[in-house]
């Protein structure tokens, strides 16, 4: 089996052993972005000489017998918004065009502990605002199943370089289904785990509240796997839960009386194709001795306005750091108010411009209490709602994306684009952990991921059903330049 | 009549107090004052993006300790971003508590008046950096271009809003004394005005007298000594008199003090005023003081101002003049209350202790020298015995911080202040008598008074080192031997 088709696991294995160096493993990944990566645009840079320093010192750290990290020569693509020492952080925007940070986030400390390899950075909509990265500040990237097609986003470079095969795993970050919706589009396994298991320190913030860092693979132990790795508490982060860690080999299969909710409120409005392939999850489940039904969680429904206002509010704030004084770009003006205006006018682009309009306004004085505050409590409502449901359910099911990948261009207008996350963003709102898993296609014979939610700290559980989803599924997803014909 | 008897003066002041921690309010970085410009910073300091704030346990233990010392209620608290644009802020807010503050509803007692000042609020927040501008006007407009430096960026701050209780620029300087005094007794500050460790906004209104609600107040901003804040509020208050007297009416206004010109003038109106967006800080936690930890705090927190003053005054057993008075403030605000209690349980007088501390000490120690309880008591001591007479005494204690190691003994003798011998007075007696005949028949026939003449005659010939009682009393037995 060619290198770039194992699975993550595999290649560590190999590399372990000795069967492979992880030079080797680090030169196959790089040969596939050099070749096929014109065609996709998955980076923003490609870490070629650091990537193969960081596997030489592994390959040399196995030579002087020292035991291996469990990641061990796995080539790991990073999306552009977490700062790697050194190595150009952009988030996608002009604004921090040519900004090295003097640090490294904590998951790419975590990985270089276990002896991955970063590759490179990954392309994604500018600061993460966006569902299918063509509000990159840069370019857009192609979707590698359908090139005529996003990839989602905001992870989208994340999500096309798991899929391309230009690497085994990814990071990406997850505010309103910035991993998950990507997974689905592009048919690779995406997780947003529970907020405050996974470090966000050195994680450029959108909206701090929301924001999580997670995986993407091509399968669910490799997923599990790397969550294992970068989840863990995190003196750095003060919002970083204390007590918990994620054991990945606690996962089992057996999914046998195990009660699953499938939400009602996210099977309206789903495409043809989305619903097929969910009718079809839900089958494979009860085959496995799931008990299926569905349920409601009303508040859901408002959860798309709420987060419009807290999501908004918070990056208003997040984002005021870039104002041309310290790093980045800098329009210089007459004085440093035209400074911060011409900056600012010229560095970000109209999303993110109009996000932090809406945000701005929504904390403004007079209209807090009925904007924000008011969100708030939509929040704590659709925490209750969740919580009612698990009751009596073990873990929660929809699609992960109302449709399958859309084409270019073909969601202009702002509000349709911010409905392509209806199903993702109340798992942010809650906290929760949720992934997104490839189960099926639907039209046009796109990928469809279906998604599994789960109850704050419960991704064991939630693995378990992806994993048995998975096992149900049809065949993986390959890139345009491969498929047969 | 003046204008001033016409109107009554309401202030509050909102104190900035920088705590003394080891490191900032959210990073590791080092707190202190003098470093070279950006070498006390970090990614969480410089508001790089990714990086995120972890609270500092000890500012937490300070902001509680200066809560308890003004009788403030310790609660739950949030923190919030207030949200502005400038240089010195890194991440384009500031992290401060809003409506949620750790203290509230405390007051303080004016040391004179023993009038209760009501303090609303302290409340934590960081500091900002420190902006330069390089340019003729001195401000950011008009300037040819800023320096910043972000070593205070980050310092961890309390807050202290006091009531509008204040109805002059000498109350508002006594608040902020007794103030200073309290936060230093608790060890959460060093108080360095001079440093900007202890920053008063001012905000003043007029009322006519007669009338009841308070007239539209402004804030006057950065008062960085007790001498600023007195003249500023004196003037602004006469301003606004003037001002409403002539028929304007005052605008509510934030207002810059300028020292050299003695006057305050506008920075922005309420209108200008920014809209800060104050939302709550999601990168960290609501704060819940442990009640334990508070309780631990309240019961090793050290005597407090008030308490020595009382402790100092009652080893004089009262009635005290002004400048006694004076005395005992100045002593306990240097830290010297010990010296003196010391000093009086050595047996030396209240008064002679509480005089040499309070000035020749209390003048040592301003200029950052140290002299050991033991010696100072040794001083004392001596003088009041008589060894050492007050010249000598005070000049003992100024030479003795030249060489910490010197003994008092060793550099009395040095100094030549070694007091004569019975039998070497003896003979300066005799000496005196027989250079001063005249005088010396005079004093024989009864006239008394010149016994200091001949002890002045006495301490001159002996460069000092007699001692004026023992020479007096063998003068007089000279002349009863005479009679």
């Amino acid at each position: 089996m060619a290198i770039i088709d194992m699975t993550a696991l595999e290649m560590a294995q190999k590399v372990q052993s000795g069967e492979v160096s992880a030079r080797e493993v680090t030169e196959a990944h790089l040969a596939e972005i050099r070749a096929y990566d014109d065609g996709v645009g998955a980076f923003l840079s490609v870490l070629e000489e650091r990537a193969l320093d960081q596997a030489d010192l592994v390959d040399a750290k196995r030579r002087r017998g020292e035991n291996l990290g469990s990641l061990a020569g796995v080539p790991v693509a990073l999306k552009d918004n977490m700062a790697y020492r050194g190595i150009e952080t952009t988030c996608g925007s002009k604004i921090l065009s040519g900004w090295k940070p003097p640090y490294s986030a904590t998951v790419i400390e975590r990985l270089l502990f276990q002896d991955a390899i970063p590759i490179g950075k990954t392309n994604l909509d500018e600061f993460a605002m966006g569902s299918s990265t063509e509000n990159s500040g840069f370019f857009p990237t192609k979707n590698p199943v359908d090139p005529s097609r996003v990839p989602g986003g905001s992870s989208g470079g994340s999500a096309a370089s798991v899929a391309a095969r230009f690497a085994p795993l990814a990071l990406g970050s997850d505010t309103g289904g910035s991993i998950r919706q990507p997974a689905s589009l592009c048919g690779v396994v995406g997780v947003k785990p529970t907020y405050g298991t996974v470090s966000r320190y050195g994680l450029i913030a959108f909206a701090s509240s929301l924001d999580q860092i997670g995986p993407f693979a091509r399968n669910v132990s490799d997923a599990a796997a790397l969550l294992g790795v970068i989840s863990g508490h995190d003196p750095l982060d003060s919002t970083s839960i204390a007590d918990f860690t994620f054991d990945p080999s606690s996962i089992s299969t057996d999914i046998f009386g195990l009660r699953i909710g499938v939400i009602e409120e996210m099977t309206e409005g789903i495409s043809t194709g989305v619903a097929a392939v969910l009718a079809d999850a839900i089958s494979a489940l009860e085959d496995a001795g799931a008990v299926v039904s569905s349920v409601s969680i009303p508040a859901t429904r408002y959860g798309l306005s709420a987060y419009y206002l807290i999501a908004p509010a918070e990056a208003s704030s997040n984002l005021a750091r870039f104002d041309g004084v310290r790093y980045g770009l800098r329009v210089e003006g007459a004085d440093i108010t035209e400074t911060y205006e011409l900056t600012r006018a010229q560095g970000f682009g109209p999303e993110v411009k109009r996000r932090i309009m809406l945000g701005t306004y929504a904390l403004s004085a007079g209209y807090y209490d009925a904007l924000y505050g008011k969100a708030q409590q939509v929040r704590t409502l659709i925490v209750n709602d969740f919580s009612s449901a698990y009751e009596s359910f073990d873990v929660l099911l929809s699609p992960t994306s109302p449709t399958v990948a859309f084409e270019f261009g073909e969601k202009a207008d702002p509000l349709s684009m911010y409905m392509s996350d209806v199903c993702t963003i109340p798992s942010n709102l809650a906290g929760h952990p949720a992934m997104s898993v490839p189960f099926g296609f639907g039209e046009n014979d796109l990928p469809v991921g279906v998604q599994v939610l789960a109850p704050a700290l419960g991704e064991t559980t939630m693995f378990a059903v992806a994993k048995t989803l998975e096992n149900a599924a049809k065949a993986s997803v390959l890139p345009f330049w491969r498929k047969p014909g | 009549m003046g204008i001033e008897d016409d109107f009554l003066i309401t202030v509050g002041l909102e104190v900035h107090c920088e705590l003394r921690t080891a490191t900032k309010l959210f990073c590791g970085c080092a707190n202190e004052f003098g470093s070279e410009p950006n070498t006390n910073v970090c990614p969480v300091c410089l508001g790089l993006p990714g990086s995120l704030p972890v609270l500092n346990e000890m500012a937490v233990k300070y902001a509680i300790a200066i809560g308890i010392a003004l009788n403030c209620e310790i609660r739950p608290s949030v923190f919030h971003r207030k949200n502005y644009f400038y240089p010195d802020m890194p991440k384009g807010y500031q992290v401060s508590q809003y409506d949620e503050p750790i203290c509230v509803n405390g007051h303080l007692e004016l040391p004179a008046s023993m009038k209760k000042i009501r303090v609303e609020r302290a409340h934590m927040e960081e500091d900002t950096g420190k902006t330069t501008h390089v340019g003729i006007s001195g401000r950011i407009h008009g300037s040819d271009f800023s320096l910043v430096d972000y070593n205070r960026a980050g310092i961890p701050l309390v807050e202290i809003v006091s009531a509008p209780d204040m109805v002059s620029a000498e109350e508002a300087r006594d608040y902020v004394a007794e103030l200073r005094s309290i936060l230093v007794a608790t060890g959460a500050t060093d108080g360095k005005m001079e440093e900007g460790s202890l920053r008063v906004d001012a905000n003043v209104s007029v009322r006519p007298i007669g009338t009841e609600t308070l007239g539209t107040r402004c804030e006057i901003k950065n008062l960085n000594s007790l001498k600023s804040l007195g003249r500023a509020i004196q003037f602004e208050a006469r301003r606004q008199m003037e001002l409403i007297e002539s028929g304007g009416t005052v605008r509510q206004e934030t207002r810059h003090w300028n020292e050299d010109q003695g006057s305050t003038s506008a920075l922005r109106s309420k209108e200008e005023a920014y809209d800060y967006r104050y939302f709550p800080e999601p990168d960290l936690l609501p704060l819940v003081p442990d009640a334990k930890i508070t309780e631990s705090i309240r019961e090793s927190m050290p005597p407090l101002p008030m308490a020595r003053r009382a402790t100092l005054a009652q080893l004089g057993h009262g009635n005290y003049s002004r400048s006694e008075t004076e005395q005992i403030h100045t002593c306990v605000n240097t830290d010297l209350d010990s010296y003196v209690i010391a000093a009086v349980e050595a047996g030396v007088g209240f008064k002679l202790a509480l005089s040499r501390a309070s000035n020749e000490l209390a003048g040592i120690v301003s200029q950052g020298a140290e002299v050991a309880v033991a010696k100072f008591v040794e001083v004392a001591s001596a003088e009041a015995q008589g060894q050492l007479s007050a010249t000598q005494a005070k000049a003992v204690l100024s030479q003795l911080v030249l060489d910490p190691d010197v003994g008092v003994k060793e550099l009395i003798s040095k100094l030549g202040f070694e007091v004569m011998s019975d039998g070497d007075t003896s003979g300066l007696v005799g000496e005196i008598i027989a250079q001063n005949q005249i005088e010396w028949h005079r004093y024989i026939a009864g006239d008394d008074q010149l016994t200091g003449f001949f002890i002045g005659r006495a301490m001159k010939a002996s460069s000092g080192r007699v001692n004026g009682r023992v020479f007096s009393s063998l003068l007089a037995k000279r002349r009863e031997q005479e009679r």
